[in-house]
């Protein structure tokens, strides 16, 4: 049992259970793994099926990420491809798709809630809690003034006609669904989404 | 689609016209080469680009931009007059036969019942003769003269291969061998597909378009094919999706159109959306209308909605006029409106007249913005030099942005263009304090649901009464929605013949639409989408890759609407009499003598076979196609108008008649009108279109994309370069009456200067990608240009053509 071993293969062993003292004890020494060829990242990943965030042929993704998914590790993505087993991409993406990744790892992406004041020139970080609390009230406040009950001609009508919400072709379902959902429900009837354009 | 991405691969002919698949959906062209590669079949392109789409074409035809219902309208009459259609389909399938009222006219341009004033119709002469019977006259023969066969050879005989060049610019010799082409699929064993997307679209004769292609379609009985329909391509991965949803002004999940001010009691506006066959034995599926929108009404207002009231008809938001996002956009300009709340969504480069749109977004008082990404509209307010020079502190409107999860971090479904429902898991939590778009709207709704449980406020029965019922109410799981977006039965539902048989028990999950009921005793969110999670669990996360017949249907890889059905109206692929389909080699159903069966889900009563006179159009009260439709706004058979700005000081097939140049029922507003360029200032048609590298104005924020496409041209054809004194690589100013943009000119043989009407017409190519907001070179947003006017029936921007003018900058 003296062949040689990847730092991987090595690891993968202590994973099954043994001890490492006692693979040592077996006359085995992770020493020749040292001057092994840098490790095959993808093969210590977690795969995740997703689809392609781009267009509409929607193809199927395999995302690659660091760490088990436990509790307390945070994820994170490493490697984005094409999944194989989608029967409309068959594995291949294209130029956009293939850089998925670099999306996902923006510098622009948004980290944390802010606010730009009336007239303010830059923009500036609130907590959660603030940004829901200013946007509730907008609301509240634009719909308790705005609200049509009945028209003029006396019928019931329910709307809300000064706020209006556009829905993102690029949520789920479920996301849209929903804010279809809660937007009736407060009466808006400007409501639309990137289909139409 | 009608079909579906892999079912390509099962065309002899396809036609792409109105889009570029090559570059703008790459991984579904691949269906295409599949195709050509395996089926033999030829692939024809029509574009005013030569595009990588054409470049692999065995042909193509150049046309001028905004004229592609006078090259349609000119294959129907081709095919009409060379007897290239397949008439046992015709006869069968579509309203050929039908005869049509007495009074419905067409002249010079307008058919009957034009109000100029209104700019819209009375359409009350766009129907069909009604019978003693109480059913529509036809006439099988197709020789009544007002019959709607002859109707369409009459209206289309002006449109001769001479007309298509005069108007498209096409040589008449490309016209022709392209016509010839289609025309080759009128025999049941060949089979022709359309891919088409915004190319056809973001016209203001949009809509036409289409259904002048699902016309061709129909007369060459390509419809219900495998290989076949009408394909829209679409944009983005879940744009199908929130489509079906209707995340749309005036429109309820499932296409059901919503309640109105002319609608004032539920029973009104169930009646005026219930139709009444217009044949014998016909299916007439909508008549099902008040067992969907009931589910909806029990899914949204669960036990508040009950018979005493309506079911909650009250509480569903009335709509007396537009809403869509132009109009939106306009309300806001005129200061008619407070807040806006977006997701995901860039207005500001997304929609035309970038200057409009600025000035709107200053008069909100405030703007909420949930994107993963830094955007443009997120920034209106501030100043980017000659890119948006605007004086922040004149712009008062608050503006929050939350950061919300990007695709890969958020589980959940995404419907493609073929409507496959599927489930994808997230991979990872969003970055930072980032949220889910689940959880953002989650949390809002409940906080100000207890805003008005707490403090009270106008109307709050509809916001407290909404269900809400989900484990975390501020945190719902996808799962659980989408478990109400399929339904659950709310009482027993029994078989109607057999009152003790107990189909689905109270509680469970429903097993499709063909039982909701319109009592009250069942629940669903989307009835199109019922079946996507039944008692047998989450459907669309199916992910069985068997495909036994070959043709790439997939059955159970996730779940296609309505009803795992993967090719609609597919009992048109059938024979009539005999209920065999069309091909045996691409045979979607066939009739067993008893029942329907075979490689997918019968787009028909599995019962009702071919002695039973039901027609395969079950969404139609007549139970046919319509090649005459009365439904759309510019007239039962779609004619061309010229685009708002055109090169042209006349409408070709009508001459003299100021009227029609472009389409007379487009809404156009005040100030709009007037901003648009005419052809003596503006000479140039321009077009707006995409790369393969990029995605719409979001990847400008992606490095390795940015990195293959990093900065924003204008291509020109070498003529214009040459007359303009422009060389490859110079910097280009673009002009049109509403804004200007630079970029760099590329001088290209793909963009050929067309000979129109007699006159020289030069087109200019401007892509879209660019803003200044991004890790890519800025730019200059390419809708800065655009107008601002739309197709009548959809509401679609007319990006596609317009007039600039170029110089060197």
């Amino acid at each position: 049992m003296n062949a040689p071993m990847s730092r991987r293969q090595f690891f993968r062993i202590c994973a099954a259970g043994m001890g490492s003292s006692s693979i040592v004890g077996l006359g085995m020494s992770p020493g020749a793994a040292l001057a092994e060829v840098r490790a095959f990242k993808l093969a210590r990943t977690t795969e995740t099926r997703g689809t392609c965030p781009y267009c509409s042929v929607s193809c199927g993704v395999i995302m690659y990420t660091l760490g088990d998914k436990a509790k307390n590790v945070k994820s994170r993505i490493i490697h984005i491809e094409g999944d194989p087993d989608h029967p409309v991409n068959r594995g291949t993406l294209c130029p956009k798709g293939a850089g998925a990744l670099d999306f996902v790892h923006s510098p622009n992406r948004l980290l944390h809630p802010e606010v730009r004041e009336p007239g303010a020139k830059e923009w500036k970080r609130i907590s959660w809690d603030e940004a829901l609390t200013r946007i509730a009230k907008h609301m509240k406040a634009d719909r308790d003034a705005n609200f049509v009950e009945k028209n003029d001609k006396g019928v019931t009508v329910n709307r809300w006609p000064t706020t209006g919400v556009l829905v993102s072709s690029a949520i789920t379902n479920e996301a849209g669904y929903l804010w279809v959902k809660a937007a009736r429900g407060l009466g808006v009837v400007s409501l639309d989404t990137q289909a139409r354009i | 689609m009608t079909n579906h991405w892999v079912d390509i691969k099962n065309a002899d002919l396809i036609l792409i016209m109105g889009g570029n698949a090559a570059e703008a959906h790459p991984c579904g062209f691949k269906w295409v080469t599949e195709a050509m590669e395996h089926r033999k079949a030829k692939l024809v392109v029509v574009d005013p680009r030569f595009t990588r789409s054409a470049a692999v074409a065995d042909y193509y035809a150049p046309i001028r931009v905004g004229t592609d219902i006078a090259f349609l309208g000119g294959v129907i009459n081709y095919l009409l007059s060379n007897n290239k259609i397949h008439l046992d389909y015709v006869k069968a399938y579509t309203n050929a036969p039908f005869v049509v009222k007495e009074g419905f006219d067409f002249k010079d341009g307008l058919f009957s019942g034009y109000d100029e004033a209104k700019r819209s119709y009375d359409k009350s002469t766009w129907g069909y003769e009604i019978g003693k019977d109480g059913y529509a006259v036809v006439d099988d023969t197709l020789q009544h003269p007002r019959c709607v066969f002859q109707l369409l050879k009459k209206h289309y005989s002006r449109y001769t291969p001479e007309m298509v060049s005069k108007i498209c610019g096409t040589p008449k010799e490309q016209f022709l061998k392209v016509a010839e082409m289609i025309g080759s699929t009128s025999t049941p064993d060949r089979v022709m597909t359309i891919l088409y997307a915004l190319g056809w679209t973001q016209h203001s004769v949009g809509s036409q378009n289409i259904r002048t292609m699902a016309m061709i379609q129909l007369l060459l009985g390509n419809m219900g094919r495998q290989g076949g329909g009408v394909n829209a391509l679409r944009g983005h991965a879940n744009v199908q999706g929130i489509t079906d949803m209707n995340a749309v002004a005036g429109v309820l999940p499932g296409y059901m159109l919503g309640p109105t001010d002319a609608d004032p009691t539920r029973e009104e506006y169930l009646a005026k959306r219930t139709p009444k066959p217009l044949r014998p034995n016909q299916m007439n599926f909508p008549q099902n209308f008040p067992k969907w929108h009931t589910s909806l009404m029990k899914a949204w207002y669960g036990n508040a909605a009950t018979k005493d009231n309506d079911f909650a008809y009250d509480w569903l938001p009335k709509t007396h006029r537009a809403y869509d996002v132009l109009a939106t956009f306009e309300y806001m300009f005129q200061g008619q409106m407070n807040g806006l709340i977006m997701t995901g969504f860039n207005p500001l480069a997304a929609l035309p007249n970038k200057k409009k749109l600025g000035m709107a977004l200053s008069k909100l008082k405030y703007l909420v913005i949930i994107d993963p990404l830094r955007t443009e509209t997120a920034e209106f307010w501030k100043d980017f030099g000659e890119f948006n020079a605007v004086k922040p502190e004149d712009i008062k409107t608050e503006v929050i942005r939350l950061p919300s999860s990007c695709f890969a971090e958020e589980a959940g479904t995404y419907t493609n263009s073929g409507r496959v429902v599927q489930w994808k898991w997230a991979a990872a939590d969003p970055p930072g304090e980032a949220k889910t778009d689940l959880e953002i709207v989650g949390t809002l709704f409940t906080r100000l649901r207890e805003m008005y449980a707490k403090e009270g406020g106008k109307a709050p029965e509809p916001v407290l009464n909404l269900t809400w019922s989900y484990m975390n109410p501020a945190k719902p799981s996808p799962e659980e929605v989408l478990r109400e977006i399929n339904g659950r039965a709310l009482a027993d539902v029994v078989d109607p013949k057999d009152k003790t048989k107990v189909l689905v028990k109270a509680g469970e999950q429903m097993p499709g639409f063909g039982l909701l009921q319109d009592d009250g005793s069942t629940a669903c969110g989307n009835w199109i989408y019922s079946g996507v999670w039944t008692q047998a669990g989450n459907n669309a996360a199916r992910r069985d890759t068997s495909d036994p017949a070959g043709l790439g249907n997939y059955q159970n890889w996730g779940f296609a609407w309505p009803a795992n059905r993967r090719v609609l109206y597919n009992r048109a692929g059938a024979d009539p009499a005999t209920g065999k389909p069309w091909d045996p080699k691409r045979a979607g159903i066939r009739w067993t003598g008893t029942a329907w069966a075979g490689n997918d889900v019968p787009d028909i009563a599995p019962g009702l076979g071919p002695d039973s006179g039901a027609g395969p159009f079950i969404m139609t009260p007549e139970g046919v196609a319509r090649l005459f439709a009365p439904l759309l706004a510019e007239g039962p058979f779609p004619e061309h108008y010229e685009p708002f700005e055109t090169p042209l000081a006349e409408n070709p097939l009508h001459p003299g008649n100021k009227k029609v140049i472009s389409n007379p029922v487009a809404r156009v507003y005040k100030g709009d009108l007037e901003a648009f360029g005419k052809a003596d200032q503006f000479p140039y048609a321009a077009t707006t279109y995409r790369l393969v590298e990029h995605f719409h104005f979001w990847t400008k924020n992606v490095e390795s994309t940015s990195i293959v496409q990093p900065a924003p041209f204008v291509e020109i054809s070498e003529e214009l370069a040459k007359e303009k004194g422009i060389r490859n690589g110079d910097m280009v100013k673009v002009r049109s009456n509403r804004g200007e943009i630079k970029a760099a000119a590329v001088v290209t043989k793909r963009i050929k200067t067309l000979d129109v009407a007699g006159k020289k017409v030069h087109t200019v190519g401007i892509p879209i990608h660019w803003g200044y907001v991004g890790v890519a070179k800025s730019g200059f947003l390419a809708n800065s240009l655009t107008p601002y006017v739309a197709d009548a029936n959809s509401q679609t921007p007319e990006y596609k053509a317009f007039l600039v003018n170029i110089e060197k900058a």
